[in-house]
């Protein structure tokens, strides 16, 4: 990421969103809001005083909750780049005028608290979708794990909080509630995963994986540690995948082929309740902690962001790839590209290559200086189109506008407004043509005399 | 507020205390009851196990009388209650199901009216403000644990009006009757039901492991809307702590008895007497609970408001969160002071270089804060004065 | 269970086919994960989990399934189908196997008494009346004493009525069962 922010051909807008969206491929002008920092970047160093003598608490959002921040933070030891924002909402100087003591501190004089939200725009040819995944709510949907009341019930994102040395454990596996390092750790593969009726129907990709990477840290950090993990299958379809998860076996987690039915705690222990069904029995096992493979689901916000844009999202709100084996990385819009999981769960091994690919078509993309289009597109009959606009709001990727025109009417030169169909933006998706009530609009290649003509020889 | 009384072939028998104090109950709650005449029975676990058709119409016979008065009907025994939802649910899902249902009646019935249980009676139907009003001896210091068993919340296309893994209908009529009922896990695990009499000792490890969890998690007794709960529960506690060799002497009650209870009903009068677990003395022990409670709860609330901001500052790790610099500190209490910066400003130095006084500020601030402000202002003028002496001395 | 041979017998298809329909639900859904077996509370004690229930109803297996002890000690508690990720109803299946081994004879004694005498007092008071429903059933299970300990003290308590009431409508409900009788019984 550093490399990327010193990249002198690359423009990095930190805590920033699009905010509006205009045009077509390769003529995007993208409206971008730049939210108020408090921090001006161009003094700041990024020495961390502020930091330390913030007053103000709060839960640490990228810890989950499990550790702190102050609120004026770097959001993770590792951001690029790599300075503070200033969290208005919790700030005593923006709240009530009082504080403002990073201010008097800071040596740069990098502070300033009258920052504003800004907008810019920047004009692209493309645009490259990466906003990544979120977890499944768990704790809205499975009462029988807690609905999220036990402190040492979490998911695997939290273990992996408590797992990093910049943690805010300092990588020490210790319970939430009590702090105590957990002698046997449960692990649960497919919580909202493949679940019809309170999750998700797919499959997550990368659990299996990362819970055997956690099984093998639970049992080579916890000395006599103990690892279960719950499981209906092992899916380890990549390469050496199938030989780390063995390896995990081998160094001494015990894998349970089973879903569990239950968690509750006993004393101050977890009580799982699960059935072993190769043996074909059911079982119950006492842990200190219990970590949930949850489900990955769209980052919050995608779809609305996808709307903005102008591309559709699938039935679970991934975005959608415009065909699954052939253009993984291209959407039904023109110009628009995916990578990475907001297209679909997937591990970083196919993060990394869907990224090269969708880079590359936007290479390939910029190398011409004419874009050959699908031909299949709608296009309009001036001589009967009305102007009445109502192909407008129809066309799901904004592809028609009005434009005047001059006739001669009854010898007089006349201006009126037709509609025009952008051959950049259109997909050939035909909803204007089922739309225009004068029949102006007609689908090339599928003209509504040759449906009409086939549905002749069909019925007739 | 009128409904049809449907009571089921055990609230005059194995469950004689639900329909004395259900009854007791709507008279202290001022609601008719209008015991469906002649009614029979529902057939309950026994009919769907031996014919789906026998198992909908024999509760359908009841429901059609009701549906000719235009009435909703409360039926407290969640296992009438269950069936009754199902054939309703069945009624009116299939016109094939209705049509038959009518065949073997003889009589039209097309399910406009429904039935609901005791819970959904007091907490939604009649109210929990409602019935905030009408108690009179709140159940203070009683630390019930809501039992909910299976057939009052599953399935839930059938029942559907709480949750069946956490639910909390009966706990919050619990604490409008002013007790503390207890978070526990097994509010909804199956007792065992009717292999009670069948299959005894699966019934009892069932019965034992709730009996089991709700001692666990600090109830003193448990509560339940259903009768063959209360069967194993209650009637078969002996046996089990025999079999287990524990001791549980939770008193199981039925949740009209303490509604009656608390709205000023005798414990005697609604059938505690009946119990086989003994259930009048919990009663008389409730003022000195509720006592013990109160003052742990204000010990609590002192040590609180240190301990809940040290919880609230570390949830999980020693190391990376330290407290708070002596700096931080001093500044942090200088403001709870002044208002003024620059006041709270020179105050949080002084506090910085001599912890003990600000040790000594901060508990005055806790009793008095403007005897704190008093001597935050000493302590201000004392400095401005060894500082112009110090400049003196220096210009000397 | 012994050797197992699967084959393709026409029946055995059909009534897996039937205890589908009559519980509206399918078992090609189940992945066989052991949610229902590792939720049930009674699990302990059966000798097929409720997984392994509908595992054989996957593979034909409908007679080995019908004289299951499992289906009989099944309380019908729905924990099962009510945490299932596939929707499966078991609970269902559980009761249409029951219904479908009483009408083949298969049963487990403790537990069909006990239902047959239920049915028998609802269909002789209109009621189910407590006393001679065990008198009954303590006669068809050849255990005269079964529960007898709490006999006295549940007369004491006033929980059990020794005379039987009659109900003016009994007759109606007796006309129930002879109608549902006719009709063939356990339609859908």
């Amino acid at each position: 990421m550093v490399a990327v922010a010193q990249h002198p051909n690359i423009k990095l807008y930190s805590y920033s969103e699009v905010v509006g969206l205009s045009g077509y491929i390769g003529n995007f002008t993208v409206t971008i809001k730049e939210k108020a920092k408090y921090v001006d970047y161009d003094k700041c160093t990024g020495c961390g005083l502020c930091e330390t003598k913030c007053p103000s608490r709060v839960k640490s959002e990228f810890d989950l909750g499990l550790g702190e921040r102050r609120a004026i933070y770097k959001a993770f030891p590792q951001a690029v780049p790599n300075k503070p924002v200033i969290d208005a909402d919790n700030c005593r100087k923006l709240q009530s005028g009082k504080c403002g003591i990073c201010e008097k501190l800071c040596p740069t004089k990098a502070i300033n608290f009258e920052d504003q939200d800004r907008l810019v725009t920047e004009e692209v040819g493309a645009i490259v979708m990466a906003t990544g995944y979120d977890l499944f709510e768990w704790e809205k949907a499975y009462g029988e794990y807690g609905y999220g009341k036990y402190p040492d019930v979490i998911s695997g994102l939290h273990f992996e909080r408590l797992v990093n040395a910049s943690g805010p454990t300092g990588g020490k596996i210790q319970r939430p509630s009590d702090g105590k390092i957990p002698q046997a750790v449960a692990f649960i593969k497919c919580v909202g995963s493949r679940d019809d009726t309170k999750g998700k129907s797919y499959c997550s990709r990368a659990c299996c994986m990362y819970t055997a990477k956690h099984a093998m840290q639970v049992v080579e950090k916890i000395p006599d540690g103990d690892a279960y993990v719950f499981y209906m299958d092992v899916r380890t379809a990549g390469k050496g995948y199938e030989e780390f998860y063995q390896r995990s076996v081998e160094q001494g987690a015990q894998y349970i082929r089973g879903r569990v039915s239950k968690i509750y705690p006993r004393g101050d222990r977890l009580v799982v309740k699960s059935e072993d069904t190769l043996m074909g029995k059911p079982i119950e096992v006492e842990v200190d902690m219990v970590v949930l493979a949850t489900a990955m689901v769209p980052a919050a916000g995608s779809a609305e962001v996808a709307k903005l844009i102008g591309f559709s999202t699938d039935k679970d709100g991934f975005f959608q790839e415009a065909h699954p084996k052939l253009q993984p990385v291209e959407t039904f819009t023109g110009g628009v590209y995916l990578a990475g999981s907001c297209q679909g769960p997937k591990d970083i091994p196919d993060t990394v290559a869907q990224a090269s690919a969708a880079a590359v078509k936007v290479a390939a993309l910029f190398s011409k200086d004419k874009l050959a289009t699908e031909p299949m597109i709608a296009y309009v009959d001036e001589t009967k189109c009305t102007g009445c606009e109502f192909c407008v709001p129809v066309c799901p990727y904004q592809a028609i506008s009005m434009k005047p025109v001059k006739s001669r009417v009854h010898g007089q030169t006349v201006e009126r407004q037709v509609a025009e169909v952008n051959k950049g933006l259109c997909q050939g998706c035909g909803a204007c043509v089922a739309a225009c009530r004068p029949c102006a609009l007609n689908h090339n290649g599928f003209t509504s005399d040759q449906i009409v003509s086939e549905v002749d020889a069909l019925c007739l | 507020m009128r409904l049809a009384y449907y009571p089921g072939c055990s609230l005059d028998a194995t469950a004689i205390e639900y329909g004395m104090s259900t009854q007791k109950m709507a008279k202290l709650l001022d609601i008719d009851l209008w015991e469906i005449p002649d009614w029979s029975c529902c057939g309950a676990s026994s009919a769907h196990q031996t014919d789906h058709l026998l198992a909908i119409s024999l509760p359908a016979r009841n429901l059609a009388i009701a549906e000719r008065e235009g009435l909703d009907v409360l039926a407290p025994c969640a296992a009438c209650y269950n069936r009754m939802r199902a054939t309703e649910y069945e009624v009116r899902a299939s016109a094939k199901t209705r049509s038959q249902v009518e065949e073997a009646l003889g009589i039209p019935y097309e399910a406009a009216q429904s039935t609901i249980s005791v819970l959904e009676l007091l907490a939604e139907r009649y109210g929990l403000d409602n019935l905030a009003t009408r108690v009179t001896n709140p159940l203070k210091g009683m630390t019930p644990a809501c039992y909910y068993g299976c057939l009052l919340v599953r399935p839930v296309a059938v029942t559907g009006f709480d949750d069946p893994e956490d639910p909390q209908s009966m706990d919050r009529i619990m604490k409008t009757l002013g007790a503390s009922p207890v978070d526990w896990a097994f509010k909804t695990e199956c007792c065992g039901a009717g292999l009670g009499v069948t299959q005894t000792d699966i019934c009892l490890e069932m019965t034992y492991q709730i009996l089991r969890n709700a001692k666990e998690m600090g109830a003193d007794s448990i509560v339940t809307a259903c009768p063959v709960c209360h069967l194993n529960l209650d009637m078969r506690q002996k046996a089990i702590e025999k079999k287990y060799q524990t001791e549980f002497n939770l008193p199981v009650f039925y949740v009209t008895e303490l509604v009656a209870i608390a709205c000023g009903a005798e414990p005697p009068t609604v059938g505690t007497n009946r119990h086989f677990v003994e259930a009048n003395t919990i009663f008389r022990q409730l003022p000195a609970k509720a006592k013990a409670m109160e003052e742990a709860a204000a010990q609590a609330g002192k040590k609180g408001k240190g301990a809940a901001k040290a919880k609230a500052a570390k949830p999980a790790a020693a190391e990376s969160e330290k407290p708070a610099t002596d700096e931080d500190a001093g500044l942090i209490l200088a403001q709870k002071v002044y208002d003024d910066e620059s006041k709270a400003a020179q105050l949080a130095e002084i506090l910085t270089q001599e912890p003990a006084r600000a040790a000594k500020l901060a508990e005055i601030l806790e009793q008095d804060k403007g005897k704190a402000l008093k001597v935050a202002d000493a302590l201000l003028a004392k400095k401005a004065k060894e500082k112009s002496a110090g400049e003196e001395g220096n210009k000397a | 269970m012994g050797e197992v041979v699967l084959s393709a017998h026409r029946e055995s298809r059909e009534l897996v086919k039937a205890i589908e329909s009559a519980s509206r639900t399918k078992t090609s859904l189940c992945y066989q994960c052991g949610k229902c077996s590792a939720g049930c509370p009674v699990g302990f004690a059966m000798d097929y989990t409720p997984r392994q229930i509908i595992r054989l109803l996957q593979l034909g297996l409908i007679k080995e399934a019908l004289q299951a002890k499992s289906i009989w000690i099944c309380a019908t508690c729905d924990t099962c189908s009510t945490r299932c990720p596939r929707g499966v109803d078991i609970a269902s299946i559980m009761d249409a196997l029951r219904r479908e081994a009483l009408k083949q004879g298969k049963v487990v004694k403790e537990v069909s008494a006990f239902n047959q005498a239920f049915l028998n007092s609802v269909k002789r008071y209109g009621r189910n009346h407590e006393a001679s429903l065990v008198l009954e059933y303590n006669a068809r299970i050849m255990n005269p004493f079964k529960n007898a300990e709490q006999g006295p003290m549940m007369m004491a308590k006033g929980k059990l009525k020794i005379l039987p009431e009659f109900i003016k409508g009994k007759g109606e409900v007796s006309r129930i069962f002879e109608k549902v009788k006719a009709m063939g019984g356990d339609h859908e």
